[in-house]
């Protein structure tokens, strides 16, 4: 009996979130939706890597450079050469000539940095653990080198300015709004297709790969292929993710995804909740929320440097990864075990 | 070549040498993530930030008064404690855990080591004490700086101390046995848990040197060590990361390398120097893993 319980609590959980995210704009102010919008952006970068280093066992410390390369391929086909010009660039010659609707750069975006994933996965491949953490450490930490040298293409280190963005197809609703349900529906379709994923039969090879290569390949699956698949996949999801983000502050420059970024990813994941898509929104939360209430806490009146936030950040990683090593998903979930064995018994 | 050619040897000469200054400094904090690798199998993300925290107590030592050289040797010892305590308090409890656990508490160190620097000390920039003159000599008609050679001998004898340290006495022998095999060693009477943490006091105090020896030149600042960081995972990396000799001679040769690229390439230049050294780090891990010095690891089926 426990057996349909469990799924029908996940499934009112899962449509009281969306609900919630609905709704919500109609009780927060703009500047909240903002903070909101950033969630969901955050919940896109961190689905992707939650497969990768969840559900594949790779690490990655350099998803801040893929969210760049994805903010980078829409700023760049929004402005188009002419935008370049107008702004006083010199755009390279692969450059489009003519600029595209914001909406429409951020599939191509995925598209473009789930390839260059996929081809970074190659390398990948012979890298253990330990040294693919570091690898990926390396290209967050010269990505801005790269971009700043590479003007003709990323504007150098004054960065790409973008039109405001607006609502298109002439809906009625401000920016704000339509920049917070742009991102909360890629989020949504991007959900349901890391659940597809992961609970099929490439989730399945995903998880066997982290659980015992060898085994995995005794049974006839082939690391190559769904390691470099979770890369490719992982860094098209950072992608469209850097591409919202970039639509969102309409600017981007080199340091606009800084290491710092990377490296908050990774442990927002973890705190999270490794290998679980419930986690994904705690993390996001607490990857928009930890900082700012560290530096000042509600109730308290207290105000902080800019600094408590990584020190409070840090402190909860080393606490989630001695104490409670499957995140917050786990917590969550011995707390609320009493309650469907409850619902099981009942039904 | 217009130029002389005893011109462009001395110029080449110069870059060698200052270039050998940076190397001796990515070899330092190298050989503190080699040591810390031997024997846990684990790379220390918070190395550089350890390194900056401990730099930034030299600075405020020496801001009351105190003369450079007794400050630094109160530094490393400072270090040292740092990071015994680090590893008997937090990486001890997950010593038996997966690798990734302990590589991300490493990063969580890094987080809130980088945070408290920032939140103690300010994120500004600092100017940090050379003992050195700044003034160059001029052997065979190449000038090299005071601080470069100055850089070069401190770091270097720091390790040749820790080689003798390790080489001639019974603690040495005792922590080289707790790398070798652990288990055996446990049963030989040695008491495994403190060896490695002495390995993580050596290897503060060295990313100590690290630090103190890279802040006039890099400037002090809380994020000062991550580049030098990613330049030591390189050196590491293509010396073998778990050959001591190997990330000296890689931290040394990866120092020369890229200050040649950096001032003889011109698409390198000074902006790509970075992505150099991860290309290296890239090659090296893609065509031979192991490095130049490392061993070669067979998986048991």
């Amino acid at each position: 009996m426990r057996r349909w319980a469990s799924p029908v609590l996940q499934g009112l959980v899962l449509a009281a979130a969306v609900v919630l995210i609905v709704l919500l704009p109609r009780f927060t102010s703009e500047f909240r939706l903002g903070q909101f919008t950033y969630v969901g952006i955050y919940f896109i970068a961190l689905l992707g890597l939650n497969i990768l280093t969840g559900y594949n066992g790779q690490i990655s410390l350099g998803h801040a450079a893929f969210m760049a390369i994805g903010g980078y391929t829409a700023a760049i086909l929004i402005l188009g050469q002419k935008g370049f010009e107008l702004a006083g660039h010199d755009p390279a010659q692969v450059i489009p000539e003519h600029g595209m609707r914001a909406l429409f750069t951020i599939p191509i975006a995925g598209l473009v940095t789930g390839v260059i994933g996929y081809l970074f996965g190659l390398p990948a491949l012979r890298l253990a653990a330990v040294s693919l953490a570091l690898a990926t450490l390396a290209v967050a930490v010269s990505f801005p080198a790269l971009a700043k040298r590479f003007e003709h293409l990323t504007g150098g280190g004054g960065g790409l300015s973008l039109p405001l963005p607006h609502a298109p197809f002439g809906w009625d609703i401000s920016t704000p709004h339509w920049l917070y349900y742009e991102a909360w529906v890629t989020a949504a379709i991007l959900f349901v297709v890391a659940w597809l994923l992961v609970r099929g039969r490439v989730g399945r090879a995903w998880r066997a790969i982290r659980d015992g290569e060898i085994a995995a390949v005794s049974s006839g699956v082939s690391p190559a292929v769904y390691k470099t698949l979770a890369f490719g996949i992982s860094a098209a999801y950072a992608g469209v993710a850097g591409a919202l983000f970039a639509i969102q502050v309409s600017y981007i420059n080199p340091d606009t995804f800084p290491v710092t970024l990377s490296i908050l990813l990774l442990a927002s994941v973890v705190i999270g909740g490794l290998s679980s898509l419930s986690g994904v929104i705690v993390g996001a939360l607490v990857l928009e929320f930890l900082p700012i209430y560290a530096q000042a806490p509600p109730v308290l009146h207290l105000n902080f440097a800019k600094q408590a936030g990584p020190v409070v950040f840090g402190f909860v990683l080393m606490v989630i990864v001695l104490l409670v090593p499957g995140g917050m998903a786990s917590l969550i979930r011995r707390i609320t075990r009493p309650l469907t064995a409850a619902l099981a018994r009942k039904a | 070549m217009a130029l002389p050619l005893a011109v462009v040897w001395s110029q080449v000469a110069q870059q060698v040498t200052s270039g050998l200054a940076a190397g001796a400094i990515y070899a330092s904090l190298a050989l503190a993530l080699v040591l810390i690798y031997q024997t846990t199998n684990v790379v220390n993300f918070a190395q550089g930030e350890m390194a900056t925290f401990t730099t930034y107590i030299a600075w405020t030592i020496m801001n009351h008064g105190v003369a450079y050289w007794p400050a630094f040797v109160l530094t490393l010892l400072i270090a040292f404690g740092g990071g015994v305590t680090v590893e008997r308090v937090l990486i001890r409890p997950v010593e038996h855990r997966p690798e990734l656990v302990i590589v991300i508490l490493t990063i969580g160190m890094l987080i809130a080591i980088n945070g408290l620097t920032g939140w103690i000390w300010g994120p500004e920039v600092k100017a940090f004490d050379s003992p050195f003159p700044n003034r160059s000599v001029i052997v065979g008609g190449v000038a090299i700086s005071i601080q470069d050679i100055g850089t070069f001998c401190v770091c270097l004898g720091t390790v040749v101390v820790l080689w003798l340290f390790f080489r001639f006495t019974t603690l040495g022998l005792a922590m080289r046995s707790v790398a070798f095999n652990p288990d055996a060693s446990r049963l030989m009477g040695v008491r495994v848990g403190w060896m490695l943490a002495l390995g993580w006091g050596f290897a503060a105090a060295l990313g100590a040197v690290a630090g103190m020896m890279a802040a006039p030149t890099v400037f002090l600042d809380p994020d000062m060590m991550l580049v030098i960081l990613i330049y030591a995972f390189a050196a590491a990396v293509l010396g073998g990361i778990d050959s001591p000799v190997g990330a000296v001679v890689g931290g040394l040769l990866l120092g020369v390398v890229i200050n040649l690229l950096g001032s003889y390439v011109d698409f390198v230049g000074q902006e790509l120097r970075l992505p150099t050294a991860l290309a290296v780090l890239l090659l090296v891990l893609v065509i031979r893993p192991r490095g130049l010095f490392g061993r070669v690891v067979v998986r048991r089926v």
